[in-house]
């Protein structure tokens, strides 16, 4: 969900407005870096995608249903640049054009769901990918890992910023139980489906995926002739 | 969680806030809210006068006031958060209707839910009065990066192409006979995220060269 306005104080959402704009400016240039002066198109549809991918529900069970934030799932796809951007601007129109999230709570939508979930996303990714087989097959795994952590890991950053700018109080050890519970459970559901979702597209174009790249530049060209 | 997306919140018309500049639509906003959360929460004759002169913007705009109240929607899942407080947070307990709630809480819940309509109702006016167009003039005159505006331009022009994807994918699912209930279904729903992926990503490509065979060097012509 969505930080609305009035939930963090002033200095806090100014803070982390500074935060999400000095994240963005780095993103900008390794934008380039990733895609070139395909930069406007490509990521203004990846956002396009990550938007309709939050439309997309998954069903629990008994009538109740969730869906993707994406940060680590748009960091493994089109990189972690590239990413950070499409996630900002997607926050940025949701904001503005639906009213979703706060105006002033933007800065911290940005940095929690946006620049946490990249950044962790992107790191536990590369991480795993060192250890696993370089095989394209482990990318979807590598993926699903970095979702499974970079959902708590935002939980806990929004416990950080809420026991620093926090307009109610309540008892920090409840809030830090309940969040990384209730996210922990959420970043099951999100690895569950980047895996799926990252294996769906590394089988059928592993060329789109930022995070396969290394894996097929390494891969050579086996003939099989049939019958032997 | 935020409430479903997907339709416009623009509502045509010529009023007075309609024609004023985007740029300045947004600075008034951000002061607005700014101004808001930084209100204390027990100055409450200060938040009537706030909603006042919200009600009063809505009036000179024309927009129906049930048009703005469907969409109040999106606030569901902090109105939730903020009927929880009371029982949640610390310090002297107050009874209320046989219930013990605390009273840091119930000034809590009052102040977040306050300022979170207002800045969702704020937030509305703008969408309601301003088209996506303006809006993004607005934003490059606000000094926001061009690049970044370039994105967020691609990103309004083809949400509606990319949400009715999803949307014929969804009719395509259900036509043969797909209900989506537990997890076993997560399997064909990610598999459609894929695809949609492939799909925006070549679209985006697409895109790409056609505008470099109209000339594009990075730069949007104005």
């Amino acid at each position: 969900m969505h930080v609305p306005d009035g939930f963090l104080d002033a200095p806090t959402s100014v803070a982390t407005g500074v935060v999400a704009a000095v994240g963005i400016g780095l993103a900008l240039r390794g934008a380039r870096r990733e895609l070139d002066d395909r930069t406007a198109p490509l990521a203004g549809l990846v956002a396009t995608f990550i938007f309709a991918t939050q439309m997309l529900n998954f069903p629990i069970g008994a009538g109740t249903s969730g869906h993707l934030i994406g940060g680590a799932l748009a960091a493994v796809l089109v990189g972690p640049a590239t990413a950070l951007l499409c996630m900002s601007v997607v926050f940025l129109v949701q904001c503005l054009l639906f009213a979703d999230g706060g105006i002033t709570a933007l800065g911290t939508n940005i940095f929690l769901m946006g620049i946490v979930t990249v950044v962790v996303g992107w790191a536990v990714f590369r991480g795993l990918q060192m250890v696993l087989p370089q095989r394209v097959s482990s990318v979807p795994a590598a993926a699903a890992g970095a979702a499974l952590v970079s959902v708590p890991v935002a939980a806990l950053a929004f416990v950080g910023l809420y026991a620093v700018g926090g307009t109610v109080d309540i008892p920090l050890a409840g809030l830090t139980a309940a969040m990384l519970s209730v996210h922990a459970l959420i970043g099951l559901g999100e690895a569950a489906i980047t895996f799926l979702a990252v294996g769906s597209i590394v089988a059928v174009r592993p060329d789109l995926v930022y995070g396969a790249r290394r894996v097929l530049a390494t891969r050579s060209l086996v003939l099989r002739t049939a019958g032997r | 969680m935020g409430a479903p997306h997907g339709h416009k919140l623009h509502f045509h018309g010529h009023s007075w806030l309609h024609r004023l500049p985007a740029h300045v639509k947004l600075v008034a906003l951000v002061a607005f809210m700014l101004t808001v959360v930084a209100t204390p929460r027990d100055w409450y004759p200060v938040f009537a006068g706030y909603f006042l002169m919200l009600v009063a913007l809505v009036a000179i705009s024309h927009v129906p006031p049930t048009y703005l109240a469907k969409r109040m929607v999106v606030e569901v899942p902090f109105v939730v958060f903020a009927a929880l407080l009371p029982f949640v947070a610390t310090g002297p307990q107050v009874e209320v209707l046989g219930l013990s709630l605390s009273e840091q809480g119930l000034l809590g819940a009052w102040g977040l839910l306050v300022k979170g309509t207002l800045g969702v109702l704020a937030s509305l006016l703008l969408a309601a009065t301003t088209e996506p167009g303006a809006l993004l003039a607005g934003l490059e005159r606000l000094r926001m990066p061009p690049l970044l505006v370039q994105i967020m331009g691609f990103m309004i022009r083809y949400l509606d192409v990319v949400t009715d994807e999803l949307r014929r994918m969804h009719v395509a699912r259900e036509s043969r006979g797909f209900s989506a209930r537990d997890p076993r279904q997560w399997p064909v729903i990610a598999k459609s995220a894929g695809v949609l992926f492939i799909r925006s990503y070549e679209r985006g490509e697409r895109v790409h060269l056609a505008m470099l065979s109209r000339g594009y060097d990075g730069r949007m012509p104005r």
